[in-house]
């Protein structure tokens, strides 16, 4: 569970997140709301990459904004950005095996978990073909076998579905609903695609302007006339 | 696509077969072995006494581009003070060859140390910086260091922690390694130390460490959100630069005899760097192909009495060429080319490729969609 209280985050006058405060219970979990929102600031922030000017974040009884951010990674915090962030001149297993090398599990375990995940995000290329060989949607599967490898606590996935065609999205919503009962990790999912948010989340939040406008299930959420006027827009 | 719940069969196969050398890295390695054999064996009996002097420079300045071509090839870090370094790696040396009777392999090994930590420091800040504020930071610390070698001198037999006589009339040689005293021996025992050199950081960069400057050069915030230490990694890669970079400072020094200040300015790591592009700052043959249009060029010019301050323009040109065609350098685009080449001759020639079907250029010259006969 994640449980965060009175989050603000100010970048000058600007206030990227307003006073946020909001429980994710396990499973997956939406956070949607139009463009600068503060969604990925919010990610930022459990990444450790923003500081906030006020508020505290409880992962699992944990005081994530106490760690390091290159610890929160070991601690289970994995992420994949809005742009490609797969190493090219590296090879699958390399890529897969950056994010697990600091787990102190031996080896053979290490390979294992790699090999594991990989198969469990459906790529079905060789481990050791290097990453700029593949295509764009398999590069995205590679950012999140990243995500997914060993024991993640909690996976936040940054728009993962952008620009992959519909088959692909498909796949890839099958992949993102199975993460929790796979690895047991709170999964948080930013997207504009409103079916992969409905395909995959239990739950929905909603950002506009920094403040969080709606949350809960997300068939109602998505039916919430907040949430309609400020995201969704009405039909005509 | 499949979502299988545990490894798929490519990736088992894939991970078995990943422990088999492949046909092309067998065929790889046969190459550098027999290059290497060329260089030790064939090299010092075909050149003159000249070139294998100037070779022996090629070794020394191979090892530095490659310390380079870690810094701004792999990890992404611009630096403009390598000559400062590689001389502090000289004065190092020299001060040791001069002060103790140690043998050459220990003054070399503490020459890189006491540059690894000498190079870290000056690298510090490149933890917070990147890019143009890094290179113009590294730049100025090498004129700092250039200031202070014009003002102390490098030793040159004296006493005390300087170990410079000024009053000398003739100050001794600085000694060479007593297993090669010879220009020949020490081009020989050159090549093994670079090769040494060459494959610590191959070992560096096919593990953990090459992995994680891999993530940071692509971005530090995803290299982050991997669990990778970035300031470690960063620390680990300059240690690794200056280490082998004093190394070479220390072969230098007995290939010089000499050493004076005059020979380390700074404008040299902006040459230096310029060559490193070109040769290629993401592979290792790059720095082979850096040192010899370093070293190898200016002294075949002067050779045919041509002067080398040419190379100003051609490199300047040079780096301008590769940035536009050929951004990981010669090392990279002059193989492609060859082998494009090759395919054009043989689709000329009709012969197929391993696997492809005959065409012949009758054939070939016939539009697409046409009937063949």
């Amino acid at each position: 569970m994640i449980e965060v209280t009175g989050l603000t985050v100010r970048y000058g006058g600007v206030v990227s997140l307003d006073d946020m405060s909001l429980t994710f219970e396990p499973g997956t979990c939406g956070l949607i709301g139009p463009n600068g929102a503060g969604k990925t600031t919010f990610f930022n922030v459990l990444s450790g990459f923003v500081r906030p000017a006020a508020g505290t974040v409880r992962a699992f009884g944990v005081d994530l904004l106490s760690m390091a951010h290159f610890r929160r990674a070991r601690w289970g915090v994995r992420r994949t950005f809005q742009t490609e962030q797969a190493i090219e001149e590296l090879s699958v297993f390399d890529n897969v095996a950056l994010v697990h090398e600091h787990s102190g599990l031996g080896a053979a375990a290490r390979r294992r978990d790699v090999l594991a995940a990989i198969g469990f995000v459906g790529l079905d290329c060789d481990p050791r073909a290097k990453v700029r060989a593949l295509s764009a949607g398999r590069r995205r599967l590679v950012e999140v076998a990243r995500a997914v490898v060993g024991r993640p606590r909690l996976v936040l996935l940054d728009e993962p579905a952008a620009g992959l065609p519909e088959e692909e999205t498909g796949h890839l919503a099958e992949v993102i609903r199975r993460i929790p009962e796979h690895t047991g990790a709170l999964t948080i999912l930013v997207d504009h695609d409103m079916s992969l948010v409905s395909a995959t989340c239990a739950t929905t939040a909603v950002l506009d302007f920094g403040r969080l406008i709606a949350s809960g299930p997300t068939a109602a959420v998505l039916r919430d006339d907040a949430v309609i006027r400020a995201y969704l827009g009405v039909s005509s | 696509m499949p979502v299988p719940d545990t490894m798929g069969p490519a990736a088992a196969t894939g991970a078995a077969a990943g422990r088999r050398p492949s046909r092309a890295a067998l065929t790889r390695a046969c190459v550098i072995a027999a290059l290497l054999l060329l260089a030790l064996f064939a090299l010092p009996a075909l050149l003159s006494l000249y070139y294998v002097d100037t070779m022996t420079q090629v070794a020394v300045y191979a090892i530095v581009a490659l310390g380079l071509g870690v810094l701004v090839g792999r990890v992404g870090l611009v630096s403009l003070g390598q000559v400062a370094v590689l001389a502090i790696g000289a004065w190092a040396a020299a001060r040791l060859l001069f002060a103790t009777t140690q043998p050459y392999p220990v003054v070399l090994l503490e020459a890189g140390l006491i540059t690894m930590v000498a190079g870290t420091v000056i690298g510090l800040p490149a933890l917070r910086m990147r890019g143009l504020y890094l290179a113009l930071i590294t730049l100025m610390l090498a004129g700092a260091i250039t200031v202070v070698l014009d003002t102390v001198n490098f030793p040159n037999g004296g006493r005390g922690f300087l170990g410079y006589n000024g009053s000398a009339v003739r100050p001794p040689p600085i000694r060479m390694p007593a297993i090669a005293a010879s220009d020949t021996g020490y081009f020989r025992y050159s090549v093994v130390v670079a090769i040494v050199m060459f494959l610590l950081v191959y070992v560096h960069i096919r593990t953990r460490p090459g992995r994680a400057w891999a993530a940071i050069r692509q971005s530090e915030p995803a290299a982050l959100a991997t669990g990778i230490n970035t300031t470690l990694y960063k620390l680990w890669a300059l240690a690794l630069a200056s280490f082998i970079t004093g190394v070479a400072g220390g072969l230098l020094a007995g290939a010089s005899h000499y050493l004076y200040s005059i020979d380390f300015p700074a404008q040299n790591s902006i040459t230096l760097l310029a060559v490193v592009l070109m040769g290629g700052a993401y592979s290792m043959w790059g720095a082979v192909v850096a040192a010899l249009l370093y070293q190898f060029l200016p002294a075949l010019l002067q050779n045919w009495g041509v002067s080398a301050d040419w190379l100003t323009i051609l490199f300047g040109l040079g780096v301008l060429q590769v940035l536009r065609t050929a951004p990981a350098g010669l090392a990279d685009q002059v193989p492609r080319d060859l082998a494009r080449l090759g395919r054009m001759l043989r689709r000329r020639r009709g012969v197929p490729r391993p696997g492809e079907p005959a065409v012949t250029a009758a054939a070939a010259q016939q539009p697409a969609g046409s009937d063949p006969r």
